[in-house]
C-alpha cells in the first residue's frame, strides 16, 4: 500500500532529526502520539503536535512515560497506528509496557533519542548506551526490532520503516536515534506519497466467533482485530494461549503440568520465533569493502559517520578495512558476524558506551577473531582518529589475541580534556 | 429435574465469559458483586456490546476484564486508566470502562487517576476498595484504615488512608458515588448513571477481602464483612467528600456525592478542532 497523500509533507526541508522523525511518523500513517516531554526528543513531539490536526492525528501529553506508553498500546488496539517518543530515563519508565506490548503482540513504535550517561545523564548531549536496554529491558523473554538512523533523513525514513515492521510483525519497534541526530539540522527529502510504501494493518477476515487473537498462520504473525469491531477479544499480559486467555487458571491447573503448558501451549515461544525466523527479511545492514577486508569496523547510528572518516584515513594508509553498519541492531546479525569472523583479522567496534554491541560482536565471533572495542562515555562522540588508531593497531596485530579488548585511548573524554589515568595520578 | 436445571442459563450469559467460569475469586469476596452490578447495568442500558470495552489493571479486581464478554484488556499494574485513555482516543466511538482495585488505581496508578479526572476524559471507573492489596497476599494499601493489620503493617497501620472520592472530586471528576458490595440495586443504578454521564465518572465499591483483610483482622468471613459494611453504612447523598474518610470498622458514608457538568475531553477536543483542524479532510470523529 502507498502512503496517504494527506499524511505526507512532500518537499525538501532543512530540519533537525526530531522534526524529521515526526514527519516520518505522519507519513507512515501514525494517528496517535502519547508522549511526555524529555530532552533531546521534545522537538519531535512538538512537531507532531503542530501538524496533527491537519491529518486527523492526535497528540496527547500524558502525565508520565508509564502512562504515555500505556495509552499508545490502548490506541493501537483502538485501531490506530501509534507511537511514543522519549529519551533514556523515559525509556526506562516504559520498559514494563514494552514487555506488555511484546507479550500481547501490539504493534507500535518507540522513538528513543538517546542521551549520554546513566540516570538523567547529560540531557542535551549524546549517547548510545540504551542499546542493551532496548533488547532486554523488560522482564521475560521476547524479541523486538530496533533500528539506528545516522541522520535526520534516516530519522524520517526509519520511522516509516519502523511502523511498517511493527505492523508486519505485530511487535514494538524502536528507533534508537540519539541526541546528535535529534538536534542535527540537515537536508531531508520527503518524497511523494506514491513513493512511500506503507504496511497496512492485517485484520482478521473470518467469522467473528472463530477469532482467536493469537492464532497464527505460516507467517507466525496472527492477524489483528480492533476494539469495537465485535470480536470480544481478551488481551492480557499474562502468559496466554492462542485464544488470549491466561493458561494457568484454577480450572486447568490440576490436570496439566505447568512447565509443559508454558512451553507447548503458550504463545511465549512465538514471541521469539516470529522475529528470529523472519530475521533475514528484517535485518538490514550497510556493507562496504567486506570482501577483501582484514579489519571490519562495526558501528551504528551517528558513530557510523565518524567510522566512515576513520576508515577513509586507514585506507589512505593502505589498510584493508571494511565497514559493517548495523541499520537493524535488533535482531542482531549473528550469522553475518560469525561468517566474517572466520576470515578477518579483527573487528573494531566503535560505540558511544563502554561496550554493549561490542559484546554481541564478540559473542558472535566465537573466539575466531579479535574484537576491539573503541568506547566512549557519551556527551560527545569519538574523534575519528581514535577509531583510526584502533584500526591501525588491530591491523598490525601479530599474535592472534582472539577475544574482546578495549582500546582505551578514547576514554580520554573530550569533554574533560584529560585521560582518567592522568586525572587520578596527580 | 436434574436435566432441566442443567439447561437453565445464567441470566448474565450474554455479558459474561461463561467458559472462564469458575472464576478465581474466593467465596465471600465482594468483587463479584461489583461485576454483577456492572453487568446488570449494561444489560439494563441495552448497550450494543460491540461498542463497550473494559480495561483492568492488575490485582484480584483486575481480573474482572477477563470475565466480561466485551473487548477487554488486562493491562499492567496501575496503567489501566492510561491504557483506556488510548483506547478511547484510538476509537472514540467506544464506551470505555475501567474496573480495578483500590491499590491499582490509587497507589501505583494514582497519577493517571488524577489526570484522567482533570482531563474529564469520557470513561467510567469502577474501583473495588477492599482496603488491602489482595492479589499479592494482603499487604497494606493506601486505603487501609488505622490501625488495621496487614502483612506489611504487622503492628497495625498508622499511615493516613486516602479518601479516593475526595481526590477524584478535587481533580475534576463529574460523577462520584460510593456503595458497599451489598447495595446491589443502588450500585447498579449508580453505574447506570455513571455510564450515562459524559466525562470522567467514578464509582467506589466497598468490598470485603475474605481471604486477607477479614482474616488477619479477625473480622469473620466475607459475608460477615459484607454484612458489617452494609449495616454500618449511612446514605448521605451530596455529602461533602472531605467527610468521606473511612475509619477502622466505623461508619461508612455512602451515596452519590458529585454529579456536575464540566466540558468533557471529547467536547473540548471537538471545539478545539473546529478552531484548529481546518483543512484536514481526514479529520473525522
Ligand atoms: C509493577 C508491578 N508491581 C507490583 C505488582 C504486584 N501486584 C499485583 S496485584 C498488586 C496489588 C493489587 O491490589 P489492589 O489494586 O488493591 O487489588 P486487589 O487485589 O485488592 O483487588 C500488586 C502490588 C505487579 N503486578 N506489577
Ligand atoms: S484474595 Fe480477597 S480480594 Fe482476592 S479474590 Fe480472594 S477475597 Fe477477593
Amino acid at each position: 500500500m502507498k502512503a496517504d497523500p494527506r499524511d505526507v509533507l512532500t518537499g525538501t526541508y532543512y530540519i533537525d532529526g526530531d522534526v524529521a522523525i515526526a514527519y516520518g511518523a505522519l507519513a507512515a500513517g501514525c494517528k496517535f502520539l502519547g508522549g511526555y516531554p524529555i530532552t533531546p526528543s521534545t522537538a519531535a513531539a512538538e512537531a507532531f503536535a503542530r501538524k496533527a490536526p491537519q491529518v486527523g492525528a492526535r497528540f496527547i501529553q500524558i502525565e508520565d512515560e508509564l502512562g504515555s506508553i500505556a495509552s499508545v498500546l490502548g490506541a493501537s488496539w483502538g485501531g490506530q497506528k501509534s507511537m511514543t517518543i522519549t529519551s533514556g530515563p523515559g525509556f526506562s519508565l516504559m520498559m514494563e509496557n514494552i514487555g506488555h506490548g511484546a507479550a500481547t503482540e501490539t504493534p507500535f513504535v518507540i522513538i528513543n533519542v538517546q542521551r549520554g550517561g546513566p540516570s538523567t545523564g547529560v540531557p542535551t548531549s549524546t549517547g548510545q548506551a540504551d542499546m542493551m536496554q532496548a533488547r532486554w529491558g523488560s522482564n521475560g523473554d521476547y524479541e523486538v526490532i530496533a533500528l539506528a538512523p545516522d541522520s535526520p533523513q534516516e530519522g524520517f525514513d526509519f520511522t516509516i520503516k519502523a511502523f511498517n515492521l511493527a505492523e508486519r510483525y505485530r511487535v514494538p519497534v524502536m528507533v534508537m536515534a540519539d541526541e546528535c541526530i535529534g538536534h542535527m539540522t540537515e537536508k531531508v527529502v520527503i518524497p511523494e506519497a506514491s513513493e512511500i510504501d506503507i504496511e497496512p494493518r492485517r485484520f482478521f477476515k473470518g467469522k467473528k466467533e472463530n477469532y482467536k487473537p493469537f492464532k497464527r498462520d505460516k507467517s507466525l504473525v496472527p492477524p489483528m482485530a480492533k476494539a469495537g469491531d465485535g470480536y470480544k477479544m481478551y488481551i492480557t499480559g499474562l502468559t496466554h494461549g492462542e485464544n488470549g486467555h491466561p493458561l494457568l487458571n484454577k480450572k486447568k491447573l490440576p490436570d496439566l503440568d505447568s512447565a509443559e503448558v508454558i512451553d507447548k501451549k503458550s504463545t511465549n515461544r512465538y514471541l521469539v520465533e516470529k522475529i528470529i525466523k523472519n530475521k533475514e527479511e528484517i535485518i538490514e545492514l550497510g556493507e562496504e569493502n567486506l570482501e577483501d577486508a582484514d579489519i571490519i569496523v562495526v558501528s551504528y547510528g551517528i558513530i557510523s559517520r565518524v567510522a566512515y572518516r576513520a576508515v577513509e584515513l586507514a585506507r589512505k594508509d593502505g589498510l584493508k578495512v571494511g565497514i559493517l553498519r548495523l541499520i537493524t541492531v535488533w535482531p542482531f546479525p549473528d550469522e553475518k558476524i560469525t561468517e566474517l569472523a572466520e576470515r578477518v583479522k579483527g573487528f573494531v567496534v566503535a560505540e558511544v558506551n563502554y561496550g554493549q554491541i561490542a559484546f554481541e560482536v564478540d559473542r558472535c565471533s566465537r573466539g575466531k577473531t579479535n574484537v576491539t572495542l573503541v568506547p566512549h562515555g557519551g556527551a560527545s562522540v569519538h574523534d575519528p582518529d581514535d577509531i583510526y588508531r584502533a584500526i591501525k593497531e588491530a591491523a598490525a596485530e601479530k599474535k592472534r589475541y582472539k577475544g574482546l579488548r578495549e582500546y582505551t585511548t578514547s576514554m580520554e573524554l573530550s569533554v574533560f580534556g584529560e585521560s582518567l589515568e592522568e586525572k587520578y595520578s596527580k | 429435574m436434574k436435566s432441566s436445571l442443567k439447561k437453565e442459563k445464567h441470566p448474565m450469559e450474554k455479558l459474561l465469559r461463561m467458559d472462564r467460569i469458575p472464576h478465581i475469586w474466593c467465596p465471600g469476596c465482594g468483587i463479584g458483586n461489583a461485576v454483577s452490578a456492572f453487568a446488570e447495568a449494561v444489560q439494563k442500558l441495552n448497550y450494543d456490546l460491540d461498542e463497550l470495552c473494559v480495561v483492568s489493571g492488575i490485582g484480584c479486581t483486575g481480573r474482572a476484564a477477563g470475565y466480561i464478554k466485551t473487548d477487554s484488556f488486562h493491562t499492567t499494574h496501575g496503567r489501566g486508566i492510561a491504557y483506556a485513555t488510548g483506547v478511547k482516543l484510538g476509537n472514540p466511538e467506544l464506551k470505555v470502562v475501567v474496573i480495578s482495585g483500590d491499590g491499582d488505581l490509587s497507589a501505583i496508578g494514582g497519577n493517571h487517576l488524577i489526570h484522567a479526572a482533570r482531563r474529564n476524559i469520557d470513561i467510567t471507573v469502577i474501583c473495588v476498595n477492599n482496603f488491602i492489596y489482595a492479589m499479592t497476599g494482603g499487604q497494606v494499601a493506601p486505603t487501609t484504615p488505622n490501625p488495621a493489620y496487614t502483612t506489611t503493617s504487622p503492628f497495625g497501620n498508622f499511615e493516613a488512608p486516602v479518601n479516593i472520592p475526595r481526590v477524584v472530586e478535587a481533580a475534576g471528576a463529574v460523577y462520584v458515588a460510593r456503595w458497599t458490595a451489598l447495595h446491589m440495586r443502588r450500585m447498579k443504578e449508580s453505574i447506570i448513571e455513571a455510564l450515562n454521564k459524559p466525562g470522567f465518572s467514578f464509582v467506589e465499591v466497598i468490598a470485603p477481602c475474605a481471604m486477607y483483610y477479614s482474616r488477619i483482622n479477625r473480622l469473620g468471613d466475607g459475608l460477615n464483612m459484607m454484612k458489617f459494611y452494609y449495616d454500618n453504612s449511612v446514605i448521605k447523598h451530596g455529602e461533602p467528600t472531605e467527610n468521606l474518610d473511612i475509619g477502622y470498622q466505623e461508619e461508612i458514608i455512602i451515596g452519590k456525592f458529585i454529579d456536575r457538568e464540566r466540558p468533557t475531553f471529547s467536547e473540548s477536543l471537538k471545539s478545539w478542532k473546529e478552531e484548529h483542524g481546518k483543512g484536514g479532510e481526514g479529520d473525522e470523529e
